[in-house]
């Protein structure tokens, strides 16, 4: 069974992908890393990841979040994430990346916040 | 007369597997001692981190070196202990992910998951040459083990230190 699915769909200009499952050293972390890498590589820069179903982060799935922001953003893009677990909430908030990444409750508003 | 030691003891290959492997023993072992399920995911997590930590960093991901994973169950703790057959490394070398200039780093959480999660967390020179990361949780205490980790608070729940 695979650790993390990714699903995207096109909501405005925002690329939206559905995570559902692990974000861990193995494949979780590299399906994310090619799934924001083949957006990027097809014009799309403006991402919002949902994280509502993703029970599990491990340092490896932190480090590709953080990859995805940077890539994106030197892209001139914008990446933010949506819904986080309560788990994945407290991981951030630890680590210092919950001032960094955009972070919202709310579908529709996550997508109105990108300019 | 105080209760028996118990010990368990794997070698593992450095392999991406082996950190999926040694999270769920620990993860048994764990919820057999007794621990909530907030606990266990921390020790799981823990263990994860530090087997990553082997795998990456000390055994460089090279097959031929392996990495060594021992349990023990005391009559007090759950003593983690993971070492690998790299160069070793001091503590106080570890950049602190916290830092400004480290927030957008890849990488370089892992040390500082462990010292959150768990109770107790050293580094010391392994028997190998490598590294011995010893990590350890106290055992809830008896008759306090439900799910809604209503015991014995832990650092967990703090900020913890990290050294320069």
């Amino acid at each position: 069974m695979p650790a993390l699915y990714a699903t995207t769909r096109e909501v405005g200009v925002i690329t939206l992908i559905d995570l559902s499952g692990r974000i861990s050293l193995g494949e979780g972390s590299a399906l994310l890393r090619k799934t924001i890498r083949e957006l990027l590589e097809s014009g799309h820069n403006k991402i919002l990841l949902n994280l509502g179903d993703v029970n599990y982060i491990d340092s490896s799935g932190i480090g590709e979040l953080v990859s995805g922001f940077t890539a994106v953003r030197s892209r001139g893009g914008e990446l933010k994430l949506l819904h986080l677990t309560k788990k994945v909430h407290d991981l951030l908030q630890i680590t210092k990346l919950f001032t960094v990444f955009d972070v919202y409750t709310d579908e529709s508003t996550a997508v109105g916040s990108f300019q | 007369m105080a209760p028996e030691t118990k010990h368990l003891e794997v070698i593992l290959d450095t392999h991406v597997e082996s950190v999926n492997l040694a999270e769920e023993m620990c993860l048994r072992v764990a919820e057999a001692a007794g621990f909530a399920e907030d606990e266990c995911y921390r020790i799981g997590m823990s263990v994860r981190e530090g087997v990553i930590n082997a795998f990456h960093y000390g055994n460089q991901e090279r097959p031929d070196k392996k990495i060594h994973l021992a349990i023990e169950l005391t009559g007090e703790k759950m003593v983690i202990h993971v070492m690998d057959e790299g160069k070793g490394f001091r503590l106080k070398d570890v950049p602190d992910p916290l830092a400004e200039e480290n927030l957008l780093s890849t990488s370089g959480r892992g040390i500082f998951l462990m010292r959150a999660f768990m109770d107790e967390f050293d580094v010391v020179p392994g028997q190998t040459g490598g590294a011995e990361i010893i990590m350890s949780k106290k055992l809830p205490l008896s008759g306090s083990a439900s799910s809604n980790g209503n015991h014995k608070p832990s650092n967990s729940d703090a900020t913890p230190h990290q050294e320069a």
